[in-house]
């Protein structure tokens, strides 16, 4: 009963998306940093958690905050996911997905789409990116802009560093910031530039 | 009021329970169609549902209502035999399963699914009352006027 069940709701959810009735579509992801939460919409990818974020909280937001016509379908999220498993075995410098950014607005949204422009495997420093949204002196809000980037990894916020070479932060910790720059050949594996 | 939570948690926490309850209101056959109309009619109606504390009362009403409606655009005789035939003879009710489905889908949306529930799907009060959220009396108060309404609706 449980198989039929199931072979039911594929279906039902293939209706769904059929009849515009699936508003944000999720599935979870393997990457060498630990599991990732990937959601879209009809507009393309809206959010992505990293391992160390907690996905019903994720979810719960995006209920809240988009629809909550919240599904789970993997195969929504098909490219999301092959671009991302190419990025992590270092076979692709540059995402092609269409974005949602409805959950950034105004300065930070600014921000990210600068950090968006930035070229694989370079840094800048979270002023520039302040200037380049505008206000150069809001360095603070610049990098509040990047703690909350709803779509990390593919609007590449561990791309922005302090002035110093410092790391400074990231939402899925530091350990995956350096992770992401030896990945990208921008730190060796001792962290140095 | 609450805010709602993803679809897909009252997909995973309910959808056992309707399909259940659909095999039994409809037939096994039949189960499949209505709970896809009972779904997509619920996340039709999903972002506008004020009152989240019944989730499971609220997709088995809708279940219901589709179960009822399946049974109509069949005009054939619905499934829950001995029950409702019992029940109809001894209460004075019409023979025409039909008519009777039609007017119990007119019903206010409590009684309408206390009946379904106990006629339909041939529950006791206390699962009916959790259907519902409320309590054994209240369903047996909801079943009992429902049932009241009918006989006037149908004499």
């Amino acid at each position: 009963m449980t198989t039929a069940t199931e072979k039911s709701i594929q279906r039902l959810k293939a209706r769904a998306a059929a009849e515009g009735l699936l508003d944000v579509a999720y599935a979870t992801a393997d990457s060498p940093f630990g599991p990732l939460l990937l959601a879209r919409t009809e507009r393309g990818l809206v959010r992505i958690g990293l391992p160390n974020q907690d996905a019903d909280e994720l979810l719960a937001d995006l209920a809240a905050r988009v629809s909550p016509r919240v599904l789970e379908a993997p195969r929504e999220l098909d490219e999301v996911r092959r671009e991302l498993d190419l990025y992590f075995a270092g076979k692709l410098d540059r995402f092609d997905l269409p974005l949602d950014w409805r959950l950034s607005s105004g300065f930070r949204q600014r921000v990210l789409r600068a950090i968006n422009r930035i070229p694989y495997g370079q840094t800048r420093s979270y002023t520039e990116m302040a200037r380049k949204a505008g206000n150069e002196r809001a360095v603070r809000a610049a990098g509040t802009a990047c703690g909350s980037n709803p779509i990390p990894l593919v609007v590449p916020c561990h791309r922005v560093l302090r002035t110093s070479g410092a790391l400074g932060g990231y939402g899925g910790g530091l350990p995956m910031k350096q992770g992401l720059l030896e990945l990208e050949g921008v730190l060796d594996g001792n962290g140095a530039s | 009021m609450t805010a709602l939570p993803p679809f897909q948690t009252v997909l995973d926490e309910h959808s056992a329970a309707v399909m259940a309850i659909l095999q039994g209101a409809v037939g096994r056959d039949s189960a499949e169609d209505c709970f896809q109309e009972t779904f997509l009619a619920a996340l039709r109606a999903y972002p506008k549902l004020g009152d989240t504390s019944n989730l499971r009362g609220w997709l088995l009403t809708i279940a219901h209502r589709k179960a009822i409606d399946h049974h109509r655009a069949r005009g054939r005789t619905p499934v829950p035999v001995a029950e409702v035939r019992e029940a109809a003879a001894e209460d004075g009710l019409p023979e025409r399963d039909s008519a009777l489905w039609a007017a119990v889908g007119a019903l206010p949306p409590k009684q309408r699914a206390a009946v379904a529930l106990r006629y339909g799907s041939d529950l006791p009060h206390s699962e009916i009352a959790a259907a519902l959220g409320c309590s054994p009396e209240a369903a047996r108060r909801s079943l009992h006027e429902g049932l009241k309404r009918l006989r006037k609706e149908l004499a």
